[in-house]
């Protein structure tokens, strides 16, 4: 349903996105990871039209998106990686402001807020000023303004930076039953883990390009499902193996402390990543 | 539908800031007023009339000028690049002309609140100043004109130190030298038609005149009327393309 064509996007010399294809379903949780610059944000500013591809395309079940065409940003709900609340205005006239730019009648606008604010946990601050809400009111109320009007498809670009640990797993609750109720949802993290909860698949990019593209289990397995550490040389080495015992017969004639433990997809993000830089 | 949530978001946030945005507003005009009324123009006629009756139109030109210009342009340029608000237009089901339109309008009321202040504030002075349809059209069209340069500058400017740049080069300028406090035939040749190809110089000679001549009556508005048209297209083209 949703497709990048070659899509690129170069600043002068420097090649943000380089020539990205990729397809989302419908319904699917899927998470962008790489380092900083690898082009994540650029991605998903060109989804939401507030970046325009130097070359390729976007398509939603066949569109193209453009930022005149209306209809097709009607179908995308996005949050931002910065605070861009109107801080001046209360949780429910950001909202309300949402709504109406998406032409929700005043009904459905007023039933929405309501509904989005108690799912949200923010009726009690409804009539706050947003600048006067927490950092983790502020991230969930940007999710509600996202949702308000029934997207299709949610862009998050690193929602849950900057949160305590408490926060950001009832936010990954959050995020979780939005896709169970048939969300297509596209995830930018640098938090690993969160995109090995939530996500179905993960691409992840360097250096503007997509160099992997799987489930997380099927990405940890490339690499290696258990992970030797040991103390070599002044810094920690890991070596990777495909069961257990591989790694402790490995590990039989090693001198010093040792670590076995199972690989997790951030062992994965930085083996591949690594690889595909250095060659 | 969306025209009227720009002017509605605007609606809230003067509602919320009505009294210093109404102090704010009044402090310049009333400087103006004892500086250029009281003060230097108190022993002073201009044409056979005082000069306080001279310069209010210059005045309500300029200060209708400086609100409509940086209510937006402040707007526009510090929620493209400082609280980044600007995203939530620009990604919602909202055609750039829609935006403009609505942004533009809403700098121009603004203007116009300006232009009431100063009405108010001339009535306290004892200004001879005849309010009628014409002042509201020419100020009306003043205020529409600043407000797209400003809608236009606010996307073009990066930085708020440039934005305070073109204010020095472009707008303080034209506050000072297009006929808003001295008849421009004081001024040398070359320098007053330069002048005049200025939309402020077409406002203050315009609400001065009060259509008195066919000049006044019409090609000062289609002057600014032009002006209005350009700034618009300019002001779409770069939205589409704004980053």
């Amino acid at each position: 349903m949703l497709v990048f064509e070659s899509l690129t996007k170069k600043y002068g010399a420097i090649t943000a996105v380089d020539n990205l294809n990729l397809k989302i379903g419908r319904s699917e949780f899927f998470g962008l990871l790489g380092p900083n610059g690898a082009g994540k944000t650029t991605t998903i500013r060109m989804l939401s039209t507030l970046t325009t591809p130097s070359s390729g395309s976007i398509y939603i079940d066949g569109l193209k998106i453009d930022r005149n065409l209306t209809g097709i940003k009607a179908r995308i709900g996005v949050v931002p990686q910065h605070m861009n609340l109107e801080g001046e205005m209360t949780a429910w006239q950001n909202l309300e402001l949402h709504g109406r730019l998406y032409g929700l009648k005043k009904e459905a606008r007023q039933q929405r807020i309501e509904e989005l604010l108690e799912f949200t946990e923010l009726s009690d601050r409804a009539h706050d000023l947003a600048r006067k809400l927490s950092g983790g009111m502020k991230r969930k109320l940007m999710i509600a303004r996202a949702l308000m009007h029934r997207p299709e498809i949610l862009l998050m670009d690193e929602p849950t930076v900057g949160l305590d640990a408490a926060v950001r797993r009832k936010m990954w609750d959050l995020m979780k039953g939005l896709n169970k109720n048939g969300l297509t949802v596209l995830l930018t993290t640098h938090y690993i883990e969160e995109a090995e909860i939530l996500c179905g698949r993960v691409g992840l990019m360097n250096g503007g390009k997509l160099v992997e593209l799987d489930t997380p289990d099927n990405l940890i397995a490339k690499t290696g499902r258990f992970v030797l550490e040991y103390f070599e040389n002044g810094e920690t080495r890991s070596r990777f193996f495909a069961s257990r015992q591989d790694a402790i017969q490995s590990a039989a004639g090693m001198e010093g402390g040792v670590n076995i433990r199972p690989a997790n997809l951030e062992d994965t993000f930085i083996t591949l990543t690594n690889r595909k830089v250095g060659g | 539908m969306q025209f009227m949530t720009i002017l509605w978001q605007e609606y809230v946030l003067f509602k919320a800031k009505f009294w210093s945005i109404t102090t704010g507003t009044m402090i310049a005009p009333v400087l103006y007023l004892i500086a250029f009324g009281w003060g230097l123009g108190s022993g002073m006629q201009v044409g056979g009339s005082s000069y306080i009756d001279f310069v209010i139109p210059g005045i309500i030109a300029l200060t209708t000028m400086t609100v409509s210009f940086s209510t937006i342009a402040n707007d526009i340029n510090i929620s493209r690049t400082y609280t980044m608000t600007f995203e939530e237009f620009m990604i919602a089901p909202v055609s750039m002309l829609v935006l403009a339109l609505g942004k533009i309008t809403a700098g121009a009321l603004r203007g116009l609140y300006s232009a009431f202040i100063i009405i108010l504030l001339a009535m306290i002075f004892r200004a001879g100043l005849q309010v009628d349809g014409y002042l509201l059209l020419l100020t009306t069209l003043n205020c529409l004109v600043f407000s797209a340069l400003g809608f236009t500058a606010g996307l073009l400017i990066q930085s708020h130190g440039d934005m305070a740049k073109f204010n020095s080069f472009i707008i303080t300028p034209m506050s000072f030298l297009c006929g808003t406090f001295f008849p421009l035939d004081r001024m040398p040749s070359g320098i007053k038609e330069f002048i005049w190809l200025l939309p402020l110089t077409h406002t203050t000679l315009a609400l001065r005149d009060r259509g008195s001549d066919i000049l006044s009556a019409f090609i000062h508005p289609v002057v600014l009327l032009l002006y209005l048209l350009i700034f618009l297209v300019v002001g779409v083209m770069i939205c589409n393309r704004a980053e």
